[in-house]
């Protein structure tokens, strides 16, 4: 098992260097080519909100953590915000899956998409994705395949 | 790499050819960018994406943005893209319901005559 690991204040021009670092690891790990660039938007995603949970927040110095391995034949990585929140209950995680912007209708639907698209990029991403919130923080976890069989298994 | 940004008019509509990566840090440029022209008064936009490495949420949120803008003058926002991993991005969010997207600047401006 190989873990590494980034930290970085909360701020919007630190985004890149983790998405770049998510890449090389992800690439080094064995993540087919094809789901790199998939990798480097979730990752990149995940980070923007966690930056965005800072916002506003007076004397907030706790850094962004992204945290990146590659065991178990899986490449996961782990994004943690450090702002602590109430924890999700399941019916609120179960909603959560429903915040794909709903393009049926005009004029309201816009701001929708305004301000819910980070998160339905990462549902239209990643497979194996999980949201958490508690006194450490909130947690979007992500995996995909690694190794030789990646490309077979990612569709 | 950072964001470049240029405009030029063609066709009685303006061009916004954007190049690099547009993510949560450089979108905010991009954003001043489109305000300024609506501000102006140019409110037939077609931003050229060819040149573009990256893009995020918060690049499809300025375009939306802008385009609501450009909308509230009775105007358009059209984009131009082939690149297959920046469409992918449209396509998530269901947004190539709410952007046209052509091939090339001469195909935006003839579709808009």
């Amino acid at each position: 098992m190989a873990i590494v690991e980034l930290r970085f204040s909360a701020l919007p021009e630190h985004v890149r260097t983790a998405r770049l670092v998510a890449a090389a690891v992800a690439r080094r790990a064995g993540v087919a080519e094809t789901v790199l660039d998939e990798v480097r938007l979730a990752v990149g995603e995940a980070c923007s909100r966690a930056v965005g949970m800072h916002q506003d927040r007076v004397d907030d110095d706790r850094p962004v953590t992204v945290t990146l391995d590659d065991g178990n034949g899986r490449f996961s990585i782990e994004v943690n915000d450090g702002v602590p929140q109430p924890a999700l209950t399941e019916a609120a995680l179960a909603e959560g899956a429903g915040l794909m912007p709903d393009l049926s209708t005009n004029g309201a639907g816009m701001d929708v998409i305004e301000n819910e698209m980070g998160l339905a990029v990462i549902l239209g991403l990643v497979d194996d994705l999980d949201v958490r919130t508690g006194a450490e923080g909130g947690v979007i976890r992500m995996s995909w395949p690694s190794g030789a069989k990646s490309a077979e298994t990612v569709g | 790499m950072d964001l470049s940004l240029s405009t030029r008019t063609e066709g009685g509509r303006t061009i916004v050819e954007v190049g690099g990566e547009i993510d949560v840090y450089t979108a905010p440029k991009l954003r001043e960018q489109l305000v300024e022209l609506v501000n102006e008064g140019q409110f037939h936009l077609i931003v050229d994406m060819e040149a573009v490495d990256f893009l995020d949420s918060t690049g499809l949120g300025v375009l939306v943005g802008g385009l609501k803008r450009v909308r509230a003058h009775e105007g358009s926002l059209q984009l131009v893209c082939t690149q297959e991993r920046i469409l992918k991005i449209f396509r998530i969010t269901g947004l190539t319901k709410v952007f046209p997207i052509h091939p090339s600047v001469a195909v935006a401006i003839a579709s808009s005559d």
